[in-house]
């Protein structure tokens, strides 16, 4: 198998979403940025799909739970087929499929439309019951934010799938330890995180998404411990990653009107 | 009405393998015999609407048909946005049932009353809602949802309500049936207040004063065509429903009417629930004539409005 490059394949990604941003004017950057590591492990190396056939029915499932991160995925499945490449640069216009959430019906490789947060992990329950139910050996990843941790629904998803002892469904939580207002510890605390999952039934890894590789040899192996149990992967990621004057700088979580000023320092800072 | 509706899922559930039950908490002994013969397809998760409607709209992307089963405040408040979301915009084959819609649960008082459940569900694009009025009919809805596209929302009534839907008038999802052609009095009516139409028609008629009876079983969406055409001749239309006044079948045939291009020549009056909370307990019964919707009050408004 390849080895992939991911501090290159990571900047051009980035590369990518500065330009979508320059086009539309605006963009959940730093939300964006803290993903793209775990997608592009997800797509370059652990899952199967087939492009040219999005609802193949063997496919793995991957949704995107934290929907405003959305200009992580969207280059990648450009990049691997799912659309072409223009849709990119129609990002929230009226003439293009790409919003500033994913939505279904609407993209192609989009599994549920997402945005409003805390929906995700139930909806990927009954995608992996339904893989158990029809015998078929598919995986559902779904990636959920720190800050969507605050939403009671994800702890209800999390009993169910821990009852249903679903090995064939991955959450991977992007524990930037931001979100919108300040830090995730100061506006509503996740920790004991790690023990707050185990505590509900499932088996916990954590990986440092400095180390993509990591989170590589983890989904490549099969995880190896006691019993049947749903899997939550913490990746410790750093939110604006990439770009030193976004990292943690919560005036970047979202932007709207960004300045050809602050798209030239993006671009700078993408080449440093 | 609620166990002909789960024994009517059950019955497709046998000859279908993508029909799946979802509970939330319910009763003992609910659906047992699912639960045995089809135990891969039964589930009773808990009390938790919102995590429930999620899972149940990831089965249906991936081609199951979905029953989830609690009560109708719950199913449809609690998880609104799981419903706009997960099921509207992924127009998710779904079937919501809802226990309970309307007064059913007046002992229980107003947190357990589904008096704006048709209003709430009737603005979510893409939704389906049925309100049967007896169990007959809801057992031919139940039919009927098996191949329909897109989410819906059964209504439940109480249950042991007078069996009026006949056999011959079929049922088909979003075509009204017109039960009793019209005189010049209309009564257009939905779930168990189908039955006190025929009731004071029956009545009326007897008294020498033609009433027509419409059910309306599937609210939304809302069969225009049939509604336009029955009181065109009428000179007294008046919609019948166990549901506040704002925004449910009342609201919806006024919406129809008002949009015409002839000005209306009848007279036109909605019967549902006040905009307050109901303010006593008591039965189903006690609150409908509490709230002036029972056989005599309709009466009285027909008469009324004929005279003046």
């Amino acid at each position: 198998m390849n080895e992939i490059n991911y501090p290159m394949r990571g900047r051009s990604v980035r590369r990518k979403i500065v330009q979508i941003a320059a086009t539309a004017g605006r963009a959940h950057m730093a939300s964006a940025f803290s993903i793209i590591e775990i997608v592009l492990v997800l797509y370059d190396k652990i899952m199967k799909y087939d492009a040219q056939n999005p609802s193949w029915d063997a496919r793995d499932r991957f949704i995107l739970s934290k929907g405003h991160g959305c200009l992580g995925l969207y280059p990648v499945l450009a990049e691997k087929g799912f659309f072409p490449e223009e849709e990119l640069f129609k990002f929230c216009s009226s003439k293009g499929i790409l919003g500033g959430h994913p939505e279904h019906l609407r993209v192609p490789g989009i599994e549920a439309s997402t945005g409003a947060l805390g929906h995700g992990l139930s909806l990927g329950m009954g995608m992996a019951l339904r893989a158990k139910m029809d015998q078929l050996d598919y995986k559902t990843f779904v990636l959920v934010g720190d800050g969507e941790c605050n939403e009671g629904s994800v702890w209800e998803a999390a009993l169910g799938a821990a009852k249903h002892r679903l090995d064939n469904l991955i959450v991977l939580v992007d524990y930037n330890k931001h979100q919108s207002y300040g830090p995730v510890k100061e506006i509503c605390n996740l920790e004991p995180f790690v023990d707050k999952w185990k505590s509900f039934g499932w088996e916990v890894r954590e990986v440092d998404m400095d180390q993509p590789h990591q989170l590589e040899t983890l989904l490549s192996s099969e995880v190896n411990y006691d019993g049947k149990k749903p899997i939550a992967i913490i990746c410790h990621t750093i939110k604006g990653k990439g770009i030193s004057f976004c990292e943690n700088n919560l005036e970047w979580h979202h932007k709207s009107k960004l300045t050809p000023e602050e798209i030239k320092a993006l671009y700078q800072a993408l080449e440093e | 009405m609620r166990k002909r509706c789960l024994d009517t899922v059950y019955e497709l559930a046998k000859k279908n393998n993508n029909i799946v039950f979802i509970g939330s908490d319910l009763g003992i002994g609910t659906l047992d015999n699912f639960k045995k013969e089809m135990p891969e397809r039964f589930f009773m998760e808990g009390i938790s609407e919102q995590h429930l409607v999620g899972m149940a709209a990831g089965m249906a992307m991936n081609k199951k048909i979905v029953y989830f089963n609690t009560i109708a405040t719950f199913i449809t408040r609690r998880c609104f946005e799981q419903n706009i979301i997960d099921l509207g915009i992924a127009k998710a084959n779904v079937r919501l049932i809802g226990n309970g819609g309307g007064l059913v649960y007046a002992p229980l008082g107003p947190t357990h009353l589904a008096f704006e459940d048709v209003t709430i569900m009737r603005a979510i694009p893409n939704m389906t809602i049925i309100a049967p009025c007896d169990a007959d009919e809801m057992q031919r809805a139940v039919i009927a949802s098996e191949h329909y596209d897109g989410p819906i929302y059964f209504r439940v009534a109480k249950g042991g309500d007078p069996l009026v839907s006949k056999k011959e008038h079929g049922f088909e999802i979003g075509k009204a049936i017109v039960h009793r052609k019209p005189g010049e009095v209309l009564l257009i009516a939905m779930g168990v207040m189908v039955e006190r139409a025929i009731r004071v028609a029956t009545s009326l008629n007897a008294k020498g004063i033609e009433v027509g009876v419409i059910n309306v079983h599937t609210p939304k969406p809302l069969d225009q065509k049939t509604i336009l055409e029955q009181m065109r001749h009428c000179k007294v239309v008046i919609t019948l429903e166990e549901h506040t006044l704002m925004g449910g079948l009342g609201s919806a045939v006024a919406e129809l009417v008002a949009e015409q291009k002839h000005q209306s020549h009848f007279k036109f009056k909605r019967m549902g629930l006040p905009d307050v909370f109901p303010d006593q307990y008591g039965s189903q019964n006690d609150l409908i004539k509490r709230y002036e919707m029972d056989v005599e009050a309709i009466e009285q408004n027909v008469l009324s409005l004929l005279e003046n």
